[in-house]
Formats: structure tokens, sequence, C-alpha cells
């Protein structure tokens, strides 16, 4: 048995726009889950019963399922409450409530870090309402959560290849393309680990400059 | 949806269950070797472990089933599904497990490691006795709740063609047009069994916080 890579170079061109597809789907993925996320802290500080009740059952939902049986679960489930949706939108749509899920609990735990004397310190110390939000509350939430939330950008960009079980145009489907035309399984399958190997590592590189330039100490 | 298709979904459910054992089982087994390896001293031993973290942490799970599942029978090995799947598992869990391990030997206050040296243990007793029951007290919320993902995990051996509880979902759900009720009955099976080990971590956590506190 021979490796024949060849037929994957090939088919570089298909590889790349599964490559920005993923990407996509990551990206609009993060952005549906960082609305859910802050949308369900709002909910639940306003500490109304049922309504934190709801968005607890939902994040333990979304936590103790796989996404797979979640996808498949929303695949299913918009078209017979009559929205029809191309899979890619579907989609997405599973990884901003996949992701929001997890978003709600990183966010509730930054907001919870600012402990409640600070914010009096700060009014103390006569700051303005707002300049105590900014910089005593904000930021430091900001800081505190931003580590936490690059891994979970990092893990939803992982978790897109499951997007291929409904077919969604993202790196792993394009992938099983190639592969039904070639048979050539380990060699693609080696190139897309490889390639989501590098979009990690640069995604997390990335991330960690965001954050050392938005979030480091004040030096003066 | 009949007994008959329940069963068939128990069926599944028992094989997502074993997968899970097996993949935590080798997890520990080659997790610990990992950490070990990891805080070694010499960048021989401490960069491969590195990487070997590094590749499983960056990429999906999926793609790591799929490179074992058409890779081990290239290097000769004909093995079943559910072994490739189980050896995939593995894998992924003892670098998962690794760095969780690693993070929490090097959490263990370094007096401990002195007051030993101090006390004149050799170096396996060191580890063994002094740093490691420690470090295992403040690694198990982490390893609780990556034993949550690893049984999520799982339901991926689906998209290889392996019978466990999701491809079970899938088949049943084929058959009797009820996909709803039948991914809904699958995602409470996947609750049921997450769902108190979640509680569970939860609650180490917070003891270990109130621990930490004191």
């Amino acid at each position: 048995m021979t490796l024949d890579f060849s037929v994957v170079a090939d088919a570089w061109k298909s590889l790349l726009f599964g490559t920005l597809g993923t990407l996509f789907l990551a990206f609009s993925g993060m952005a549906i889950a960082m609305v859910v996320g802050v949308l369900g802290v709002v909910v639940l500080r306003m500490q109304m019963r049922i309504p934190s009740l709801l968005v607890t059952l939902f994040v333990e939902i979304v936590r103790n399922t796989p996404f797979l049986v979640q996808i498949f679960f929303l695949f299913f489930a918009l078209p017979l409450a009559g929205v029809r949706l191309n899979p890619t939108v579907t989609a997405i749509l599973a990884l901003g409530l996949n992701g929001g899920a997890y978003a709600i609990e990183i966010i509730r735990g930054g907001v919870e870090s600012i402990p409640k004397g600070q914010t009096e310190a700060g009014l103390a110390l006569g700051l303005h309402k707002h300049e105590v939000f900014r910089l005593i509350v904000l930021v430091p939430a900001l800081r505190a959560i931003f580590p936490s939330l690059a891994s979970q950008f990092i893990l939803l960009t992982l978790t897109t290849a499951i997007c291929t079980s409904i077919s969604a145009y993202e790196l792993t489907s394009v992938g099983q393309r190639i592969e039904a035309e070639t048979f050539r399984s380990f060699e693609v399958y080696f190139t897309l680990t490889t390639i989501y190997l590098v979009i990690s590592l640069v995604t997390m590189w990335l991330l960690a400059a965001l954050g050392r330039w938005a979030f480091s100490y004040p030096q003066r | 949806m009949g007994i008959q298709e329940l069963t068939y979904l128990l069926q599944g459910l028992l094989w997502t269950l074993l997968l899970t054992v097996i993949g935590f089982v080798g997890g520990i087994l080659f997790g610990m070797v990992v950490a070990l390896l990891r805080v070694s001293p010499s960048p021989w031993l401490r960069i491969p472990m590195i990487c070997w973290i590094g590749v499983f942490q960056g990429t999906p799970l999926l793609m790591q089933l799929f490179v074992a599942y058409f890779g081990l029978p290239l290097l000769g090995f004909n093995l079943p599904a559910w072994a490739a799947v189980s050896i995939a598992l593995t894998a992924h869990a003892s670098a998962f497990l690794g760095e969780i391990w690693r993070g929490a030997i090097q959490a263990v206050p370094g007096g401990q490691t002195e007051a030993a040296n101090a006390l004149g243990l050799p170096g396996w007793s060191r580890m063994v006795d002094v740093v490691m029951p420690q470090a295992f007290k403040l690694s198990l919320p982490a390893t609780v709740g990556f034993l949550v993902q690893l049984l999520k995990g799982t339901s991926l051996a689906a998209i290889v063609g392996f019978i466990e509880l999701t491809r079970a979902g899938t088949i049943v759900s084929n058959q009797i047009y009820k996909p709803l009720l039948v991914f809904g009955v699958v995602g409470a099976l996947y609750c049921v069994m997450c769902w108190p080990l979640s509680l569970w971590g939860r609650r180490l956590e917070q003891r270990l916080a109130v621990g930490a506190a004191r």
C-alpha cells in the first residue's frame, strides 16, 4: 500500500474554499454564541424565577448532550417548525446555540468575579458611574474571561468538523467529497487534520496577541 | 416508537458506555505517562509530549477518529471498527488527561517537593507519595469534566459508521420517520448519563474552592 497525496494536492482549491467555509462557520457561530451568552447572563441577573430556570435548563441540556445529537435535532426540528434553512445556516445556528451555552457560563463567572467592594471603592474615589462600569467592571471582567472565551472559540472551530454530518459547507465535508471521488481516505483525512492543526495554532497565536494587546495591565 | 426500537437504542447506549470506559481507562494509564514525561526536566522527554498534547488538542476528535480508522490498516493492523475507535479515543484521552494532570502536578506548591527532598525521600517517592496524592485532589474536577466530554465525544464514532447510541438513533429515526422523538430520547439518554457526572464535578470544584479559600 503506497500513499498518494497528489490527488489531495490536485484538490487544493476545494480545500482552500473548505477552509474558508470552516472559518466562516466558526466566526458566525461565535458571534451568535456571544449574543446568546450576553442575553443569557442578562436574563439570569434579572433574577426572575421562570426565565432563569429556562436559561439554566438550556445550559444544562446543551452541556450534557453531544453536539452531533444537537445538530441532528435542529436539522429535523426547524423544518417541522416551518423554518426552511440550508444546512450551512442550520450549522451556524447549532454552533451558536452550543457555544452560547458555554459562553453563558463563562460570562457569568466573569461578572461574578468582580467584588462589589471594588465598584464601591471606585465610586468612593469620585469616579463617574460610567467610568466605574468601564474601568472597574467591564475591562477586568473581560480580562478575566478572555482566555476562556479564546479557548472556547478554538473548541468551536474544531466542533465545526461535525457539521459535515448535515453536509454543511466546511472543510470536512469538502474532504469527504474528495474522498468519495478518489478513495484516498487516509491521505485526505491526514491532510485535513494538518489543516485543522494549522488553523488552531494560528488562531491560538492571534488570540494570545490580541489578549496581550487589549487586556494587559496598564504599565503606568 | 415501540419496545423494539427502544431496546435497539439501549443496545447502542451499552456500546457508548463501553467506548467511554475503554477510552477513559486507557486514557488514565497513558495520560499518567504523558503527564509524568511532560513535567520531566529532560527536554527530550518533555518536548514530544508537548507536541502530542498540542496535536490532540488542536485537531477535531472527528479527524482523529478518521485518521485512526483509515490509518491503522495502512500500518498493517486489521482492526474491527470498535478497536480503531477505542485506540483513537484512548490517545485523545491520554493527551487531555495528561495536560490536566500536568497542570495539577505543577500546581502543588514547590515547598512540598523541597520538604520531601529535605526529608531524604528518593525521587519516585517524592512524586508518588508527596506530589501525586495532592495533585490528584486538585485535578479531580477537571478529570470528571473531561469524562463528560469523552462520553459525548463517543457519539462521533457514529460518523465513522460504528453503531453506538447516536448511530442507533439515526437508524431508528430512518425506520420510523420520527426524528424529533428519536433524537429527543437519545439526547435525554445522554443527559441521564452526563448530568450526574457534571453535577459531581461542580460539587468537587466548589469543595476545592472552599479548601483553597481557607
